[in-house]
């Protein structure tokens, strides 16, 4: 296990250095030289704010110089700062999104495989049903109908009409003056809509793939043992069957990490949620290529963590691996 | 198995309609319809599928009226018999901009899945032929790309690029093929020490040619099933970045921009994005469900 | 001098203090109150709001402190010092919390704010500035001429990174004569001068000496004397501001007021009529279409009202140009051609823009001057939609069909272009389109190019990549448009970014800004305006009305004619009984 352990941890160090090399690889992209673009970016970029650019990113020097003398900023969190007006330090504008982002999409995460799996595992008892056809159809609504059309049908009827649940944004007026309860609960209120609406968009990649796990495990041979034995189905399918088919699912669990800190553009704007994908967006658009950089990086790193935290657990809960 | 080798093709979706050939065995390929066919859900997206194609071809002769046509005396009409979907912000006929933008989404989604899978064909290939530091370096760096967020990585190179209809769909191409990759690498590994690998190889076959000839024809199923599902992805990104206002300029029209446009009328003009939703909705069902069919009929190992 | 906004405000009044400034706008869809246009007359506001005004006066009720007021917006601002903000988030937050030292009145009359009075030398040379005596920073530091003389060095230091330099460059001599005494002295007569001296230079001189203005807290903390103190700035989400209870004009009445960032604008709709938001700025569809249901009317209050606004068609007139100069060397080889302009003027049917994409709220421009201002002129050339006359005019310019196509080619060129517009911007990119379709049927195909604001300004617009460009621009009260028009204004960066170029212009705009006689004002500018309307460097598009909405509990609201309504927001209020939030200390 241990030895596992740090092959998996020496395997992370090519990969993270070919992440900062693909987010570096985005700037030198821009048309023109990278020089021209950094220095006009914005007009009121005064010539010692130029200068500092130009320092930080070292532009006189040769390309893997440069990557060079940023990778080492770069160990150290430092970004350099946004190129927006506000020119704020990068690592301080992706702080202040990357928790509301992280605790939004593990709440849909958490949601998706409360509902997916056991829609997947029940389907595939039952291929070809009424039911499978039904459930079907429905994780593919979830799937392919636009997010922000049903987002703002949702508002609508919640917010609007009903006035249960608010719009949008994370908290109410005079929230600082909510007791600690009243606080949690305002929160949840503003996260209802958005949480749900995600988890549903999520649900077909994983009941669908449960489906299709749990179809395969169950023409394996063993369970055919078990059937033969005489066991009962239930306990053929929900404890010998269901225990297989769930674990590949750790590592989709692993797969779902770049998602978690993704955010979602469209959703964040139609729901004014500060998070990591409006960020994201906004530096795009603007070409704010250190805030552009910060995220690629920082996204990337925290999945690699997120998958070695995967394959942890995939080698607790499978003995083959375990035993190695 | 020895007619498999004309089957190759590099397109990835010639395939589709050749690489069953391997199947010539009528009993196999009647197994394939019988268990296809069975499948109503998966024949019902077939048809949708081809209806679309229709409906893109022969878009100039479906329309009723001009798709970029602005009457500003008739802006967001309801649906009626002139306006069977109704009128947008400008009086353009929505009908006619749907069956307009399924060219775009169409054509998005082959491009965009080709250029993946070619991508993720080669590479997999490759990489699962030959092992060695060669496939530690690719499945390396499939890692590295599956790790960055893969909207973001479109968002960014979107942004240096000129928004357009080529530049997304090679985007979206070059971001997306790692899944093949991962695939067709697997493949390889349990097939190249097959019989018939070994054998063509006693004949003294060149690598290249057993990679493409005879390996890669029997790797295809699961490939194009995920190219199947892929479209369905692809289909979805580009109208996200229309809607997003960084994909297909104005007046193209495309489910995406419809949407926008549906988005900011919601309460007075649900047929603005209900049309384009249903198309988008459709699409992706059917492209869903015809891949998950042609799975389940492809693998000999599913019990019927 | 003039600015880019990238959205425009919900209130021409917050921009006390910015009084002169040129934004050049993007409104975005939505915020947007400077949308709309005017041309009818200044003294339209809408009948409904004036309905609306009238019995909400019947009902005399009584100022009362307390409540919050909430206000929508598409746009974070970037930066809470006036002087270096370039978008208008920013300066309708700072313009709350920071005072300049004149304003203009709801009459267009310029009025002391900060400066209790001044006087101006006979020849018009030197301003002397009375100050008011016993304002207060918000910390408790007395403001004097100091913290103005400051804010005189700090924008005219090269280093600092504001647009708004210009102005100020044309002082000769500036001093703080004591405490309460600041006098400016100008080389040459420079008309515009009064009005320049809003808030973009007074600075806490006690807080910011001796540091790096651009690395200041106080872009994000503001300290001010305006009627509004900074409390907190969530960002992504709000800023929130409390009454000042020292304001020199009297403690504000609303006990809060609070900027929520909502960045798309369905919600925010959805938002005002679930109650989140108080005040936001209606688009052109929602102003006309959504917003009639009796539950709306009971609850809101539509305002109309014309805005210093208005939207063109800005085409390349120059191929290359000189990098350090600005001065074209190689004109437009089809845009520099002034039938051609005319000839696309003749084929755009303004009518049907004000119709289809403002609904009617605005009206077709005629030139680059503020309608029913004094600097108007009414009587020029316009061009009524003639397809016919433009093919005749672009024929003349050697400009036919000869392969069939459909599009129109000469020396073997299609004419073919692209407009630049900005994203997110509905009223425009709709605009664009219906310029597109109207331009096709007289054979000239153009393409259309949304880019985000600030890649569009800084990319295209200042490096001159463009050929044509669907923009806005928002005026300053003053009729000085030197920046604009003025051959000498070519340089990257610089406004005339058309490369208008014509020397009669030239003169009479110099002599516009160098007298202080209205009627010699006047006649140069009635003049610009004739030559503009006939040359066309920019095809006059419309002019839009601004539209914001408000909770109908607010009282006290006056909206006035290209002023807006924030210049008494002090004096808003709501009655005690209908007050909805209670401000816990």
């Amino acid at each position: 296990m241990f030895t596992y352990l740090l092959k998996r941890l020496i395997e992370m160090i090519p990969t993270l250095i070919g992440i900062t090399l693909i987010s570096f690889f985005i700037i030198q992209l821009a048309p023109g030289k990278p020089t021209d673009v950094l220095a006009d970016l914005n007009p009121k970029m005064t010539p010692e704010a130029r200068e500092r650019l130009e320092k930080y990113y070292n532009l006189d020097k040769p390309t893997h110089v440069q990557y060079w003398m940023w990778l080492k900023r770069v160990v150290k969190l430092d970004f350099g700062d946004s190129f927006s007006t506000d020119r704020r330090p990068v690592w301080t504008k992706i702080k202040e999104r990357l928790s509301i982002t992280i605790l939004i999409n593990s709440l849909a995460l958490l949601l998706i495989f409360i509902i997916a799996i056991p829609i997947g595992v029940s389907s595939a008892v039952r291929p070809y049903s009424v039911y499978d056809k039904i459930t079907t159809i429905i994780v593919f609504i979830g799937f392919a109908i636009p997010t922000f059309w049903f987002a703002l049908l949702l508002m609508i009827l919640f917010g609007v009409n009903l006035h249960w649940l608010p719009i949008s944004g994370l908290k109410s007026m005079g929230y600082e003056g909510f007791s600690a309860f009243g606080k949690i609960w305002d929160k949840v209120n503003h996260l209802i809509l958005p949480v749900t609406l995600e988890a549903f968009g999520g649900l077909a990649g994983l009941s669908r793939y449960m489906r299709s796990n749990m179809l395969e495990v169950i023409r394996q041979d063993y369970i055919m043992t078990a059937r033969a034995k005489g066991l009962p189905e239930t306990k053929v399918i929900y404890k010998h069957a269901l225990r297989n088919a769930l674990l590949p699912v750790i590592t989709i669990l692993g797969l779902s990490i770049p998602g978690l800190i993704g955010g979602s553009v469209i959703f964040e704007n139609i729901f004014g949620i500060p998070g990591m994908g409006q960020l994201f967006y906004q530096a795009v658009m603007m070409r704010d290529y250190p805030v552009i950089m910060g995220v690629l990086t920082i996204g990337a790193i925290l999945t690699l963590v997120g998958n070695l935290l995967a394959d942890i657990g995939y080698a607790l809960a499978d003995p083959r691996i375990r035993a190695r | 198995m020895g007619e498999s080798a004309n089957s190759l093709s590099v397109s990835p979706f010639l395939p589709l309609f050749r690489s069953f050939n391997y199947m010539t065995q009528p009993t196999l390929k009647n197994l394939f319809w019988h268990r296809f066919k069975k499948n109503r859900l998966a024949v019902i997206g077939g048809i949708i599928v081809f209806g679309l194609f229709a409906v893109s071809i022969f878009a100039p002769f479906i329309a009723p009226h001009n798709p970029d046509a602005i009457n500003v005396k008739h802006v967001l009409e309801s649906p009626s018999f002139s306006h069977l979907f109704g009128t947008d912000d400008l009086g353009r006929d929505i009908l006619s901009r749907v069956i307009y933008g399924s060219r775009i989404s169409l054509s998005v989604g082959f491009v965009a899945v080709g250029i993946a899978t070619v991508i993720g064909i080669i590479f997999g290939a490759l990489s699962g032929y030959y092992g060695g530091w060669f496939d530690t370096v690719i499945m390396r760096f499939v890692d590295i790309m599956l790790s960055i967020p893969t909207f973001f990585l479109i968002l960014a190179v979107i942004a240096m690029l000129e928004p357009g209809i080529w530049n997304i769909m090679i985007v979206i191409g070059i971001t997306s093929w790692m899944g093949v990759a991962r695939l067709v690498r697997a493949e390889f590994l349990s097939l190249k020490e097959r019989e018939f690998v070994l054998a063509a190889r006693a004949l003294g076959a060149s690598d290249l040619r057993i990679i493409f000839r005879h390996i890669l024809p029997n790797a295809m199923s699961p490939v194009l099933v995920s190219a199947v599902l892929g479209i369905a992805g692809a289909v979805l990104v580009e109208s996200a970045l229309s809607f997003l206002g960084i994909g297909v300029q104005p007046p193209t029209a495309s489910w995406g921009n419809i949407l926008t446009i549906g988005k900011d009328n919601i309460e007075i003009a649900w047929w603005i994005s209900v049309f384009p939703g249903l198309a988008i909705f459709v699409t992706v069902l059917a492209y869903n469900l015809l891949g998950e069919g042609i799975r389940d009929s492809i693998d000999p190992r599913l019990k019927i | 001098m003039l600015t880019f906004a990238r959205q425009s405000s919900n209130r021409w009044s917050c921009w006390r203090g910015f009084n002169r400034a040129f934004v050049l706008i993007i409104s975005l869809s939505t915020a947007c109150c400077l949308l709309p246009t005017v041309l009818t007359g200044c003294t339209r506001i809408d009948k409904e709001a004036n309905a609306a005004q009238a019995a909400n006066n019947n009902t005399t009720t009584t100022p009362a402190y307390g409540d919050t007021i909430v206000e929508g917006t598409i746009g974070e601002p970037s930066v809470l010092i006036p002087m270096l903000a370039g978008d208008a988030s920013s300066h309708n937050v700072a313009g709350l919390i920071i005072n300049g030292l004149v304003k203009y009145d709801k009459d267009l009359s310029l009025i002391g704010d900060l400066a209790e009075s001044w006087d101006i030398s006979k020849d018009g040379l030197t301003i002397t500035f009375r100050l008011r005596k016993g304002v207060r920073w918000t910390d408790g530091v007395e403001f004097t001429a100091h913290d103005v003389m400051f804010g005189y060095k700090t924008i005219i230091y090269e280093k600092t990174p504001t647009p708004y330099s210009e102005d100020f460059k044309q002082v000769k001599k500036a001093e703080a004569i004591n405490k309460y005494t600041f006098r400016v002295t100008y080389e040459k007569p420079f008309a515009p001068a009064l009005s320049s001296w809003g808030n973009l230079v007074v600075l806490p001189k006690h807080l910011l000496e001796g540091k790096d203005i651009t690395k200041s807290e106080l872009g994000r903390h503001p300290v001010g004397m305006g009627p509004y103190k900074f409390v907190k700035w969530t960002p992504g989400q709000e800023v929130v501001l409390e009454s000042n209870p020292d304001y020199f004009e009297g403690r504000p009445y609303i006990d809060r007021y609070m900027y929520r960032i909502i960045p798309d604008p369905a919600t925010m709709f959805l938002e005002l009529k679930a109650g989140g938001i108080d005040w936001m700025g209606l688009t052109p569809i929602q102003y006309t279409k959504q917003t009639n249901t009796p539950y709306f009317e009971k609850n809101f209050k539509k305002y109309r009202y014309p805005a210093p606004v208005y939207t063109y068609m800005g085409l390349n007139l120059c191929l290359k140009r000189d990098k350090t100069t600005g001065q074209c060397i190689e004109k437009h080889p089809w845009f520099s051609d002034k039938r051609v302009r005319q000839a696309i003027a003749y084929a755009i049917d303004k009518q049907e823009i004000v119709d289809g994409v403002l609904f009617g709220l605005g009206s077709p421009a005629t030139g680059s001057f503020v309608p029913n201002t004094w600097s108007y002129n009414p009587n020029v050339k316009k061009y009524e939609h003639n397809p016919e006359k433009a093919k005749q005019l672009l024929a003349e310019a050697g400009w036919k069909d000869t392969d069939g196509d459909n599009v129109l080619d000469k020396d073997g060129r299609p004419f073919e272009f692209t407009i630049l517009t900005n994203q997110g911007n509905s009223v425009r990119i709709n605009t664009a389109t219906i310029i597109q379709w109207r331009l096709a049927q007289i054979g000239i195909k153009v393409k259309v190019r949304t880019l985000e604001w600030s890649t569009f300004i800084n990319e295209f617009i200042d490096k001159r990549r463009f050929e044509a460009v669907v923009l806005g621009w928002s005026l300053g009260l003053d009729p000085d448009q030197y920046d604009i028009w003025h051959s000498s204004k070519t340089k990257e960066k610089e406004f005339n970014f058309v490369s208008y170029n014509n020397p009669e212009v030239d003169a009479l705009l110099e002599k516009g800004r160098g007298t202080f006689d209205i009627e010699k004002r006047k006649k140069a500018y009635f003049r610009i305006q004739e030559i503009l309307a006939d040359e066309l460097p920019y095809i006059f598009l419309y002019v839009p009305d601004a539209t914001p909405v408000v909770h109908s509990r607010f009282k006290g609201i006056a909206p006035a004619p290209l002023i807006g309504m924030g210049y008494n927001i002090h004096k808003w209020y709501v009655p005690e009984d209908l007050q909805r939030h209670k401000v816990i200390p």
